[in-house]
């Protein structure tokens, strides 16, 4: 098949240049690693690498949507461990599992609305809002748990089924990230309600004055990125049969960097759900990948970090061009 | 009679930014004691210009010679050591130090001494702002009025003891009384000796202050010559390269329509007692010095910030207006005087920056309709005469004038019944100040209800049919008519206009 110009117009404007550019690296990388290593063109390690990442990247939505209308979430990790502990008392304490994780989602939303009450209402920023949240959050989880983590073996094997089950070969897991991906991506993209995080996102005062209440744009987000936090936690549970109240320490910094790399600003008004998802994709095939070369754990942690920078620098000097490009 | 070699020289100056060549052949002059204006519209290269002056940008060609000598300027520490201060445009203080530090900050930049001084550095400010204005050197600079933060930086550059001074629009953000005590420093500064190049797009101050004017256009010196040998249409001209018609367009010639807007005695903590009523057809203004309640008025009755009381009546009938969102769905909005600030989303695309107030007009079940969304910008933008390459485009790539069109192409689309613009024309060239002056006559024309707030005297003069002035929050006085003058205006906007009433009915009658 030959690429006409119209095709690339058509692809551009299908996912973005940011988009095409990540998939254009995550393909490089994965055909080189087919031919570094037997191991990694296997079902196995496919799958592996998905599930991996399956679980984190819906808080990664949560996050993106989060940082376009200007916000940042610290707490993601520990609101995660928290949907966990909180599911696990009460199924311990003969609370029906499915209730429980109902009962645990909406305790997640909760701590959304309290900190989006704050943010808003009260005037503070997300950072330092959602910081002592993240610490009040895993303080909870260890209070709850003594420290140590719940086994959760007696969950029935129909709830255990949304961590570890298939739908044919495909895990359950996965099919739930595709779905919470595919739906905010469209509402995102789509409708008026999700343009107002945009607005809101690019400059806070003007959606103010173009009548849009921004304030409630920005509790919502919040309460929504502590929700899916809620629902990942859940799944993470389902899938080890246990609720860990260490469980998620630093993820808030994959997840940021994971969002940024796929083109959202900490400034806020910019970003998409599918850009983020690839960045979360790049990220966790070069772990696999670095881990299926051999190389020492603690290199992961340096190439990762540098690929944030990379990104970051790219798109500073984006925006520059087309800044000096813009005077003519 | 020989005359000294001019104090700075700029011969053939070019400069390009990639493929933009924003100076081919910038000519400049300028002569010790003398004031000296330098015009042209956005994107003529003026800035370009005056950076190389500064040392922020190096030509890529020319020479640069003061007092007959060859320089080179490598940056604005260099500059400064070579006796030339620059006053931005852009505000660019310190909000949470004290006005006093930011004053002096260049010079502790400077300064061999390791310590701040305190009540000397207070003193010596004090002594710099007296002359400007009532400023207290100790508060803050961020708790101070934008009028007020243009004053002191302009006494930043004056304690440079410079001898080439580079004014840019300093009174964009002055009242019209500041404006007045500026240009007496400047004249004092003249004679004294010092250089003043002076850019601004308001013909009325280039003639009342300047000794000569530098026209430029498209990065190429036009022309240069003696106020005194020159008109204001001339100037003009040249410096949109064509003739315009006029300056303003023709004002309501029968008469006005029916009441579209009435307030009655709109009181918050900035105003008391306001109340005034908007006509079909005609063009309302409020005159008044900043920080008189002219904005925050506009911001009261549509709700963007206060609480405000009192009565609104919208055709006739009495209306309840519980937020801007509500004032939007009833037809009134408000152009913000910030443009950059909060009038429009610079990341955004002009498209999506248009659907901004009402985007259920491009939208279906929920859904916005990429196609109709850039329809509705394509078919503003027309009406506004909007130059821009695609709707998609970011507002940041815009120039000054469109991103204006575009803030008014926001409001437009929601077909508005009233409409409140603050400062339309603020950082606007002559030419799409004019046209935006047209489109405003136009709107009013076809039924639309619209109100200028604008500290330019002429605008108010040149474009509005009644003029209300606002003085320490309370309508002074309405003008219209031939007592619509500049005289007129600052006697109801002085501050006591309302007590010192007798004083009043003697001027105007």
């Amino acid at each position: 098949m030959t690429t006409t110009a119209q095709d690339r117009s058509l692809l551009s404007r299908l996912f973005g240049a940011r988009e095409t550019g990540l998939v254009l690296i995550i393909l490089t990388l994965f055909i080189l690693m087919s031919f570094a290593s037997p191991h990694f063109l296997t079902w196995t390690n496919m799958r592996a690498m998905t599930m991996a990442f399956s679980v984190e990247a819906i808080v990664v939505v949560g996050m993106t949507i989060l940082l376009i209308s200007g916000g940042i979430d610290l707490s993601v990790g520990s609101v995660t461990a928290l949907a966990m502990v909180i599911a696990g008392l009460l199924f311990l304490n003969g609370v029906n599992p499915w209730l429980a994780s109902l009962i645990a989602i909406g305790a997640c939303a909760g701590i959304g609305a309290v900190m989006g009450f704050f943010v808003t209402y009260v005037g503070l920023h997300h950072f330092i809002v959602t910081l002592a949240a993240m610490v009040i959050a895993r303080g909870l989880c260890l209070l709850g748990t003594g420290g140590r983590p719940l086994g959760l073996f007696e969950l029935p094997d129909s709830f255990k089924w949304i961590g570890i089950g298939s739908i044919g070969v495909i895990p359950v897991a996965i099919v739930i990230f595709v779905i919470v991906v595919v739906v905010f991506d469209f509402l995102l993209r789509r409708t008026t309600a999700f343009r107002l995080v945009y607005y809101t996102g690019s400059n806070e005062k003007a959606a103010a004055y173009s009548g849009i209440r921004t304030k409630r744009v920005i509790f919502l987000t919040t309460v929504l990125c502590s929700t899916l936090c809620g629902v990942a936690g859940i799944i993470y549970m389902a899938r080890f049969g246990s609720a860990q109240p260490t469980f998620g320490v630093g993820m808030e910094l994959n997840v940021i960097a994971a969002a940024v790399i796929g083109g959202a600003s900490l400034s806020g008004g910019k970003g998409t759900i599918f850009g983020a998802i690839l960045g979360a994709v790049l990220l966790s095939l070069v772990s696999s990948s670095l881990a299926l070369l051999n190389v020492s754990v603690y290199w992961q942690d340096i190439i990762r970090g540098s690929i944030l920078l990379a990104a970051v620098t790219f798109d500073h000097y984006l925006v520059k061009r087309q800044a000096a490009g813009g005077r003519a | 009679m020989t005359l000294p070699s001019p104090l700075l020289q700029l011969t053939d100056i070019a400069k390009s930014f990639g493929a933009v060549r924003a100076l081919r052949s910038g000519q400049f002059e300028l002569r010790a004691g003398e004031i000296h204006a330098l015009a042209g519209e956005n994107g003529a290269g003026k800035s370009t210009l005056m950076n190389i002056i500064d040392g922020i940008l190096q030509p890529d060609s020319g020479s640069i010679r003061i007092d007959g000598h060859s320089v080179r300027i490598d940056s604005p520490a260099m500059a400064q050591r070579l006796g030339i201060g620059f006053v931005h445009q852009e505000i660019a203080l310190c909000a949470d130090i004290s006005v006093a530090e930011n004053i002096f900050m260049a010079e502790t930049a400077q300064s061999r001494r390791r310590l701040m001084g305190g009540a000397d550095l207070i003193k010596r400010a004090a002594e710099v702002l007296a002359p400007l204005g009532d400023i207290d050197p100790r508060l803050p600079a961020g708790r101070l009025s934008i009028s007020q933060q243009q004053l002191v930086e302009i006494a930043k550059a004056l304690t440079l003891d410079c001898r080439i001074l580079i004014l840019d629009e300093p009174t964009a953000a002055l009242t019209e009384h500041e404006a007045q005590k500026l240009f007496g420093i400047m004249r004092r500064l003249a004679d004294k000796g010092m250089g003043i190049i002076y850019i601004s797009h308001r013909m009325a101050e280039i003639f009342q202050i300047c000794d000569r004017v530098t026209v430029m256009r498209d990065g190429q010196h036009i022309r240069t010559d003696r106020i005194a040998d020159i008109t204001p249409a001339d100037v003009v001209n040249a410096m949109v390269g064509r003739q315009l018609d006029a300056l303003y367009p023709p004002k309501l010639a029968g008469p006005r329509g029916p009441e579209i807007l009435s307030v009655a005695n709109l009181t918050d903590r900035r105003y008391k007692d306001v109340s005034f009523a908007l006509h079909r057809g005609e063009i309302l203004g409020f005159a008044g010095l900043i920080g008189a309640g002219r904005s925050e008025i506009a911001r009261g009755v549509t709700r963007l910030e206060g609480n405000a009381r009192g009565e609104v009546r919208l055709d006739g009938a009495p209306v309840v207006l519980r937020d801007y969102a509500d004032c939007i769905a009833k037809g009134i909005v408000y152009l913000s005087e910030d443009r950059k600030g909060d009038g429009v989303f610079l990341d955004l695309p002009i498209a999506a920056n248009v659907s901004a107030l009402d985007l259920s007009r491009v939208a279906r079940r929920g859904m916005v309709d990429a196609a109709r969304e850039t329809d509705q910008a394509q078919r503003i933008g027309a009406t506004l005469k909007l130059k821009a390459a695609s709707m998609a485009h970011r507002v940041a790539s815009l120039s000054g004038g469109n991103q204006q069109k575009v803030a008014l192409a926001k409001l437009l689309a929601v077909e508005p019944k009233v409409i409140f613009l603050d400062e339309p024309t603020r950082g606007v060239d002559v030419g799409a100040k004019a046209e935006i002056h047209g489109i405003l006559r136009a709107l009013a024309e076809s039924g639309v209800g619209v109100a200028v707030i604008s500290s330019e005297m002429p605008e108010l003069i040149g474009l509005c049919d009644r003029v209300l002035v606002v003085s320490e929050g309370r309508v002074s006085g309405e003008l219209s008519g031939t007592d619509l003058t500049e005289t007129n205006i600052m006697t109801l906007a002085a501050p006591g206009a309302i007590s010192g009433a007798t004083a009043l009915s003697g001027t105007l009658a």
